[in-house]
């Protein structure tokens, strides 16, 4: 991917899949390193799904879907000689995925963060029923989004894909970015 | 600053407009946002028809969606157009640029650009 958040865009897409009702997106960066976390109370996979998900060329008779979408998340974030992690369960009461990857911004192979922006406003339009948790530490400052507050304004009326809202959904984080830096 | 009121504001002025919708959706724009389609450039296009859309005012009938692998990978970013009564169009390779195209032509006017259709692509 020619951007870090085309991956987090891709890899929130498979929490959409899995039929979560809240994901959250945590990015905490400091001067070194850039972490990303993509939680979701989805469906949850098994170990050995897991596994697989983490190779694609690991493969068993009861593992099927074998995307890219990680193993590439992986590569890039080991290229920098950081890491991703994968945490899953299936349980009942506490199914759901956590998937944390790991840079190290200095390294000459780390592909920059991107137009986040534009990925939460498509991850948003794409799944308007979701609540959506966006934080971004950068230091001592914050950009966050919650769509559970955006919600609550609008209440029942006017879904959350509206283009006006999706608008206003991106200014508000544009406006947080800028008074950041 | 962006504010909630501002929030209140656009509910207040929607609330009236979503009776229009109910019935409404003749056209479906459906996006391909799987790996494939995001690595070559599915994002940008996408906010071009949400964008466009909405710009050219057609908000009241056509609706855009997104969905996973579309299964032609090497074309992608992949479009697809439905509706009613007419065969589906598979527009491939697309960019915003072509977006802007297809919404003024297809969308609007209501003719293909069969440019950048797949039929186009595989010849
Ligand atoms: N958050 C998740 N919750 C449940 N299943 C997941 C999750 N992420 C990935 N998977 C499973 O792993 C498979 C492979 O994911 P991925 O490597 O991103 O490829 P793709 O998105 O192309 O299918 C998915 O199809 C899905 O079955």
């Amino acid at each position: 991917m020619k951007e870090l958040s085309l991956n987090i865009l891709d890899i929130a897409q498979n929490s959409v899949k899995a039929g979560a009702s809240v994901i959250k997106i945590d990015l905490d960066e400091s001067d070194e390193t850039l972490g990303i976390a993509i939680t979701d109370n989805g469906c949850g996979m098994t170990e050995e799904q897991v596994a697989s998900v983490m190779d694609p060329f690991f493969t068993t008779r009861t593992t099927r879907n074998v995307g890219l979408g990680v193993p590439l998340l992986k590569m890039e974030a080991e290229q920098t000689g950081g890491g991703i992690s994968v945490e899953s369960s299936v349980s009942e009461e506490n199914h759901g995925t956590v998937i944390k990857a790991l840079f190290y911004k200095n390294h000459i192979d780390f592909i920059p963060l991107g137009d986040i922006v534009s990925t939460v406003s498509a991850l948003i339009q794409g799944a308007p029923g979701i609540d959506w948790v966006f934080t971004h530490k950068k230091g001592e400052g914050s950009v966050e989004l919650d769509t559970a507050e955006i919600r609550a304004v609008l209440g029942d009326d006017v879904r959350l894909d509206e283009y006006e809202v999706i608008k206003w959904i991106e200014d508000y984080l544009k406006e947080g970015y800028d008074s950041l830096t | 600053m962006k504010s909630l009121e501002e929030l209140a504001a656009i509910r207040e002025k929607m609330k009236g407009k979503v009776v229009l919708r109910e019935g409404s959706g003749d056209i479906r724009v459906v996006v391909g946002m799987a790996t494939c389609g995001i690595a070559a450039g599915a994002r940008p296009v996408l906010n071009a028809f949400v964008e466009g859309v909405n710009n050219e005012g057609l908000t009241e009938k056509v609706t855009v969606s997104q969905t996973g692998c579309i299964g032609v990978c090497q074309y992608e970013p992949v479009v697809e157009i439905f509706e009613a009564g007419k065969d589906k169009v598979t527009y491939v390779k697309m960019t915003p640029e072509k977006a802007a195209e297809v919404i003024e032509k297809h969308l609007k006017g209501g003719e293909v650009v069969s440019k950048y259709t797949i039929a186009a692509a595989v010849e």
